[in-house]
């Protein structure tokens, strides 16, 4: 594999399932070693986007190659060198948690010790070896996911794809995950996640492809994709509620942007263009005027605020 | 982190080793399955055992047996024939559980060989139906059937029933394959009742209500059944039409028409789960 080889290509994938089109001209390139978060709506597309890398569908038209190998053309070499974790954790509940990884570490074509060596250390790290003889059955939902990520890794993959890997989990569990995640990462490993949680891709994801209706609508650096939906905002966060309209008048008249109001949390909002300038206008001001804040705040745009205002512009423009 | 990878081998030989090494481990998995759960797979067993005790010892006094002879030694190969009818239920419920746990995506993902799921499933399935078989002629045998033919005939009875057993697991995999609810288990574990009934397994074709007689005379099973009583030297029902007269040649084409039919139709159905 050259060094410039991107570790994951699609070129302009399309899959139709009747009148739906899953994937619409589905661009992407990820480069080694890095994370990449695809991120969607439900339905935009992001499971048969991984099926196809996966090996596990084939597209209609349109090219993909993982680790250099057409998933079409080179399915087999290109299976040696991706790991895929589904967005339902696929492991055998009758089997203890060991037995599953041994059996697949020998499907992945390992001698019996080395599947067995394989597995005891996967189970070590991640935390499974005290429950690796007891049947899935018995596991619980983030123990069952942390073994369907092991089983995605018993060849140390260079390109792993995890579907959705923390849905349904508590949030110890879903740290859990993030942790083997980076740990991976920091090991070289190129990792193409999807999500609909938008932290999760904020917290792993070098860069980010927002994908809808099967085609991806922006794509960047977390920072860059908050910065494209503009600016920085202030947050201010009242004592009293009754202030909130006065509030807003007066962070319109700094902003010169309309301020949103949330009356549940006491908050006023609204997005600035010299951060600094406003935030210093806007402390005296409150005081003259009377108004009690509990916290003013800088900060930029979440990835929520990127996300929703992305997809939906481009609804705008399809319909 | 590295691992030795051992690299793809493009040799037919090399490839047809593989298939028959990751359909070992598929099969050794169903073995691991019955030994997790020790306690499943005896009743499992039990139960084909359990309809021919209660076949034998409820019905037994009331069956009118043709030629006189022992009702035990009738009903022996009828149970046994309706037992490999029944295995497509384990065959369905195995590869179905599979396709909906996502574990069969899990497969295709891997760089084993694709034949070697079915080859494995195959392998374990067969093994199922000779344990079921040895169990239940060690209760025939307990209960006083015999086989009357020699050795080598009744051999060929019990290749003649693997073979319909083998024709259900290839029903049993493109129905897993096809289906995609769970709900469907429970509709096919209802409908083999009626499938294994309507035969000539514990009645006469002959005393059923005519149209009902001839789906009887027609089901697989009925062929297989007669067949059998034919080399074990059993009692049968005797009867003038031609399926009545022909139960070996049936007992071979019919399951080499399923399998003739399904095991393309299967296979298709696997490759095509990548559209
Ligand atoms: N096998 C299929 N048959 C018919 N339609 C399908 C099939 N698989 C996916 N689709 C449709 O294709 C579109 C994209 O589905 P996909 O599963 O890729 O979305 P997703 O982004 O993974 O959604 P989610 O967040 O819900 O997992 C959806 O409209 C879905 O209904
Ligand atoms: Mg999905």
């Amino acid at each position: 594999m050259p060094a410039e080889e991107p570790a994951v290509v699609a070129e302009n994938l399309r899959k139709r399932y009747g009148d739906t089109r899953a994937l619409d001209g589905f661009d992407l390139t990820v480069a080694p070693g890095t994370v990449h978060g695809l991120l969607g709506p439900n339905g935009a597309g992001k499971t048969t986007a991984v099926r196809v890398f996966a090996t596990l569908l084939r597209p209609d038209s349109g090219t993909a190659r993982v680790a250099g190998f057409d998933v079409v053309r080179q399915a087999e070499r290109a299976r040696y060198r991706l790991g895929l974790v589904g967005q339902h954790a696929a492991v055998d509940e009758l089997l203890s948690g060991r037995q599953n990884l041994e059996m697949f570490g020998r499907l992945y074509h390992l001698s019996a010790a080395g599947a067995r060596r394989r597995a005891g250390e996967l189970l070590e790290r991640f935390r499974l070896a005290d429950t690796g003889g007891k049947p899935v059955k018995q596991y619980s939902g983030g123990m069952r996911r942390r073994l369907d990520l092991a089983a995605g890794l018993i060849l140390a993959p260079p390109v792993l794809f995890l579907d959705e890997p923390t849905t349904g989990l508590d949030p110890r569990a879903r740290n859990e995950v993030w942790d083997a995640i980076r740990q991976l990462a920091a090991a070289g490993t190129t990792v193409l996640l999807t999500t609909q949680y938008l932290e999760e891709a904020d917290q792993l994801a070098d860069r980010v492809s927002v994908i809808d209706h099967g085609r991806v609508v922006a794509g960047g650096t977390t920072d860059e994709l908050k910065r494209r939906i503009g600016a920085d905002r202030i947050d201010v966060v009242l004592r009293s509620g009754a202030d909130l309209a006065a509030a807003a008048a007066l962070l319109t008249g700094i902003a010169g942007e309309e301020a949103e109001t949330d009356p549940d949390r006491r908050l006023v909002s609204v997005p600035v263009r010299d951060r600094m300038a406003a935030l210093s206008e806007l402390v005296p001001a409150l005081a003259s005027a009377g108004i009690t804040a509990e916290d003013v705040a800088l900060r930029r745009p979440t990835l929520d605020e990127v996300f929703l205002h992305l997809t939906a512009k481009e609804k705008e423009v399809v319909g | 982190m590295t691992m030795t990878i051992t690299a793809p081998s493009r040799s037919a030989l090399a490839r047809l080793r593989w298939a028959f090494t990751d359909g070992w481990t598929i099969t050794r998995r169903d073995l691991t399955h019955w030994a997790n759960q020790p306690v499943q797979f005896v009743v499992n067993l039990l139960f084909s055992v359990m309809v021919l005790l209660m076949f034998g010892f409820l019905f037994g006094g009331a069956m009118a047996v043709p030629d006189g002879g022992d009702y035990q030694d009738f009903l022996v190969p009828g149970v046994l024939a309706l037992t490999m009818v029944f295995g497509v239920e384990a065959t369905f419920t195995a590869v179905s559980t599979d396709a909906q746990r996502g574990v069969t995506d899990r497969f295709r993902s891997l760089p084993m060989a694709p034949s070697a799921v079915v080859l494995g499933r195959c392998t374990a399935d067969m093994l199922g139906a000779v344990l079921t078989l040895a169990a239940l002629v060690v209760a025939g045998l307990l209960m006083g059937w015999r086989w009357h033919n020699g050795f080598a005939s009744a051999l060929a009875a019990f290749g003649l029933l693997l073979l319909l057993r083998l024709a259900m697991l290839w029903l049993g995999i493109y129905l897993g394959l096809v289906t995609r609810s769970p709900e469907a288990v429970m509709a096919l574990q209802i409908l083999v009742w009626p499938l294994g009934f309507l035969s000539n397994a514990f009645v006469a074709p002959a005393t059923m209500p005519a149209w009902l007689g001839s789906i009887a005379e027609w089901n697989p099973l009925s062929a297989t059944a007669a067949a059998t009583r034919e080399l074990f030297g059993n009692p049968g029902w005797g009867g003038e039409g031609w399926l009545a007269q022909h139960p070996l040649l049936l007992a071979l084409l019919w399951p080499a028409a399923l399998i003739a039919v399904f095991c393309p139709l299967a296979i298709r159905r696997y490759r095509n789960l990548s559209r």
